[in-house]
């Protein structure tokens, strides 16, 4: 009790208070330029923090992901760019809403839930850190290789319209991935002999170039199409989120649980869980059909489950000090340099600053709605733009967002190409989402099977035989067979009848 | 003032203003620091506290750049390829030594204006903590016995651990690939799987290890390297337990790209040192672990020879070197 009385102390520090204000505000930023992310959020914070106390360092960092997750959110429905890739999932749908009108209520559910999410995820953290770690560390190659099916599986349920057509997005996504170095075998593949090819595609000027540069093509092709509508009064934000969170309680809860579960395995994180989350939500939702055209059931629960799995990458990090995310991965770093050295002992050694990072999670996800709020109200003013101003500045952003990544002008390039590539895509109906979740998971699907073969020496048992994995793969062949072999028995049962 | 003297008056500035940049010493402007590596990896860590403390020597900023991919080629080639004028520095690291061999780049460390080393990480041996083998020797006789059983991993395919463990191997008389290479994203994940059943060895340096060596969760049998780890003096050199003479580290430098002037080394290289011997640097190194070294001019030379023989050696060795 001390310890958490010494830990209010702590926190409740002007200075502490003003290093949390000032890391909200930049990561609020950083997450909505497109192009940057949460991870560079935090590798950017690490210098100023060397001159911190290891509380306010570690305030800045919790406090800076968590916004910057939910900010990239916001250029997403606006404009359809995604500011971080943790937002990629749903861009599409929030984007529809804004299209229809309803921005403010995509963007009120976007921060709404964003911040549940984010305390439920720091709730687990809190309670059961020790115990889930523990659970987390029992995954190797063969559990994440089913798992990684489960998460392609998703590409067939997030496509609107044509199953087989997501199927081939996927497919030009996974061809994607293969491109470069970064294989198991280390061989440079599909590289033409490019030094640049070698780092492979990178996700992010690709995803740049699939969601907003084919918009800008599409309106370059189409200058008349009605522009966008938006509400004449800047309406209040959190109008029908009771409405909401009561009627979508159940989609709250399981994104906020997914979320958190897939941000505690250490190799998947936010971007992932969003993906997921959003796949369960239409799977399991009563209304699927709606999904796609501006609805927000989707949102709430992969809202909910991406900041929730940044708070949840943190179980594995502080229990063993090994990264639940790219975020935690530098986390750990100024852990370190703190001197609160991640592993159990952290619990005993250093409970006070441990408490105090927990008491800053809450206050971090707390604050993002006033925060959230004013971002919302400033970024919306952007719709009032008219269209033939407003598409060169969002080529500008993205030509921008495409050369931070990598600082080349060859990342500005493969935007372009990836535009193009977009446009025609959905110009012949064939959906860009699951094109992307082919290049997220892509390179871990060969990583997962590849290692595996080799530990099991070449034996594809080998995929069934720890109970873990074998569970996730009778699961994932289920998902996979049951609709053929419902079909085939009702086939069978026509003729008989 | 008429018109005629404030002409003069400008010439006058320019000239001033142009004897300035041609006397001015470096830096006039912000340098870059190109990164090879991922933001939140060891090299990503290390360079950003050099830059922050280069900054302060240096007056003028110092920004960390990022350029991954293609295990560290893209961004060798993008430092090798720079101009040598100072303002864009790099930090390599040992894979340098180790891409020409397979056969992935032309660059060699002779691509490059070495600066100074300042970081060596040595290669250690760690097993489960439940695994049944409690000494380096017990390990070797069970990969003796059963080639090919015990599973390695910790990095990518043909990466530093595993030619650590090649090596290590070679030494003691064993097939060098009797504990076959397991690819994985790095010494996190390695030892993940470790933990989780799916290897059973991830030879990787200490400070990567240590939240699972602290943990409890995993045990280190040996380090590869000439002294014990001060952290951890427990852990025997490979030398004193098995006499097996073998060492592998992991190292980084500050380098710029082939040529670059002596007027930016002479200026650089007093403010790396200062930055190097500062508390600040001492704090940040000993807190995570990272082994330190320092070596310049021709010391450094001879480092990055000898370190590009052993490489290339163990590497055809096991099979790895494509080129002769």
């Amino acid at each position: 009790m001390d310890a958490l009385l010494t830990a209010f102390g702590l926190v409740f520090d002007p200075y502490v208070i003003l290093v949390i204000a000032c890391s909200a505000a930049f990561g609020l930023f950083v997450g909505a330029v497109p192009g940057l992310t949460a991870t560079m959020a935090t590798a950017l914070l690490v210098p100023v923090t060397f001159f911190m106390e290891p509380v306010p360092a570690i305030a800045a960092i919790v406090t800076a992901t968590a916004m910057a997750i939910f900010s990239g959110d916001i250029p997403g429905c606006l404009v359809r760019i995604p500011g971080t890739p943790a937002s990629a999932a749903y861009t599409d749908e929030s984007y529809a809403m804004t299209r229809r009108g309803m921005a403010e209520q995509a963007l009120g559910a976007g921060l709404v839930f964003s911040a549940m999410g984010g305390i439920f995820g720091s709730i687990v953290l809190v309670l059961a850190a020790p115990s889930l770690a523990e659970m987390a560390l029992k995954f190797s190659s063969f559990e994440y290789f089913w798992l990684v099916c489960l998460g392609l599986t998703c590409a067939v349920f997030i496509s609107t319209g044509d199953p087989l057509k997501g199927l081939i997005s996927l497919f030009i996504g996974l061809t994607v991935s293969l491109v470069g170095l970064d294989n198991p075998a280390g061989h440079p593949r599909l590289t033409f002999g490019s030094t640049e090819l070698m780092g492979g595609i990178s996700f992010i000027p690709a995803m740049i170039g699939m969601f907003a540069v084919s918009e800008v093509i599409r309106w370059a092709a189409t200058p008349d199409a009605p522009a966008f509508k938006v509400q004449a009064s800047i309406g209040n934000i959190f109008t029908g989120m009771g409405r909401m969170t009561r009627e979508y309680k159940k989609p709250l809860l399981r994104g906020s649980i997914v979320g958190t579960l897939i941000g505690a395995l250490p190799g998947a994180g936010a971007d992932i869980a969003a993906w997921i989350s959003y796949a369960m939500s239409k799977k399991f939702s009563k209304t699927p059909e709606k999904f796609g055209t501006g609805h927000p059931e989707g949102i709430v629960e992969s809202g909910a489950s991406n900041n929730a799995a940044v708070s949840g990458a943190w179980i594995p990090a502080l229990v063993f000090g090994i990264p639940g995310d790219s975020i935690t991965a530098i986390v750990i770093g100024v852990l370190y340099m703190k001197g609160m050295n991640p592993g159990p002992t952290v619990f005993m050694n250093n409970a006070p600053q441990l408490y105090a990072v927990f008491i800053v999670f809450f206050i971090a996800n707390i604050m993002m709605i006033p925060f959230g709020w004013a971002a919302i109200k400033a970024a919306k003013q952007i719709l009032r733009v008219p269209r033939s101003i407003l598409m060169p500045i969002i080529l500008l952003f993205c030509i921008v967002g495409a050369f931070a990544i990598n600082n080349t002008v060859f990342g500005v390039g493969l935007m372009l190409a990836f535009g193009v590539l977009a446009y025609f895509m959905e110009s012949n109906g064939i959906p860009v989402a699951p094109a992307i979740l082919g290049i997220v998971l892509g390179a871990m699907l060969e990583d997962t099977f590849v290692s595996s073969m080799i530990k099991a020496d070449g034996d594809l048992l080998g995929f069934f035989s720890r109970p873990i994995s074998a569970t996730l793969g009778v699961v994932t062949l289920l998902v996979w067979f049951a609709p053929l072999m419902i079909r085939t028995m009702r086939r069978w049962q026509t003729p008989a009848a | 003032m008429n018109r005629r003297s404030l002409l003069a008056l400008a010439a006058g500035a320019a000239m001033v203003a142009f004897a300035g940049t041609a006397s001015a010493a470096w830096p006039t402007r912000p340098i870059t620091i190109i990164v090879p590596w991922g933001a939140g990896g060891g090299t990503d860590a290390t360079a950003r506290v050099i830059g922050s403390l280069l900054e302060k020597e240096l007056g003028q900023p110092v920004n960390v750049v990022n350029r991954t991919g293609g295990s560290g080629v893209v961004g060798h080639t993008a430092i090798a390829t720079a101009a040598p004028d100072g303002y864009t520095l790099g930090i390599m690291t040992v894979e340098i030594n180790m891409m020409h061999w397979q056969g992935l780049t032309q660059l060699t460390h002779q691509s490059y204006t070495p600066v100074a080393i300042y970081n060596n990480d040595p290669a250690g041996v760690q097993v489960a903590a439940d695994a049944p083998y409690k000494t380096i020797k017990d390990l070797l006789e069970a990969v003796k016995a059963n080639p090919g059983k015990l599973k390695s991993s910790g990095t990518g395919q043909g990466g530093i651990w595993h030619l650590a463990i090649a090596g290590m191997l070679k030494g003691a008389g064993i097939e060098p690939n009797a504990a076959p290479w397991v690819p994985s994203q790095g010494a996190a994940s390695g030892l993940q799987d470790m933990v989780a059943g799916g290897v059973q060895i991830v030879p990787c340096s200490i400070p990567e290890a240590r939240a699972m060596l602290d943990a409890g969760k995993v045990r280190s049998l040996a380090i590869m390297d000439g002294k014990r780890n001060p952290a951890y003096p427990d852990v025997p050199t490979l030398k004193e337990a098995t006499g097996i003479d073998w060492s592998m580290a992991a190292w980084r430098a500050v380098v710029g790209p082939k040529g670059l002037p002596k007027e930016v080394t002479d200026r650089l290289l007093p403010a790396l040192k200062k930055a190097h011997e500062s508390k600040e640097f001492r704090d940040f190194m000993a807190k995570q672990g990272f082994g330190l070294l320092w070596a310049e001019g021709a010391e450094a030379e001879a480092f990055l020879k000898k370190s590009n023989a052993d490489l290339g050696a163990v590497m055809k060795a096991v099979g790895l070197a494509k080129s002769s």
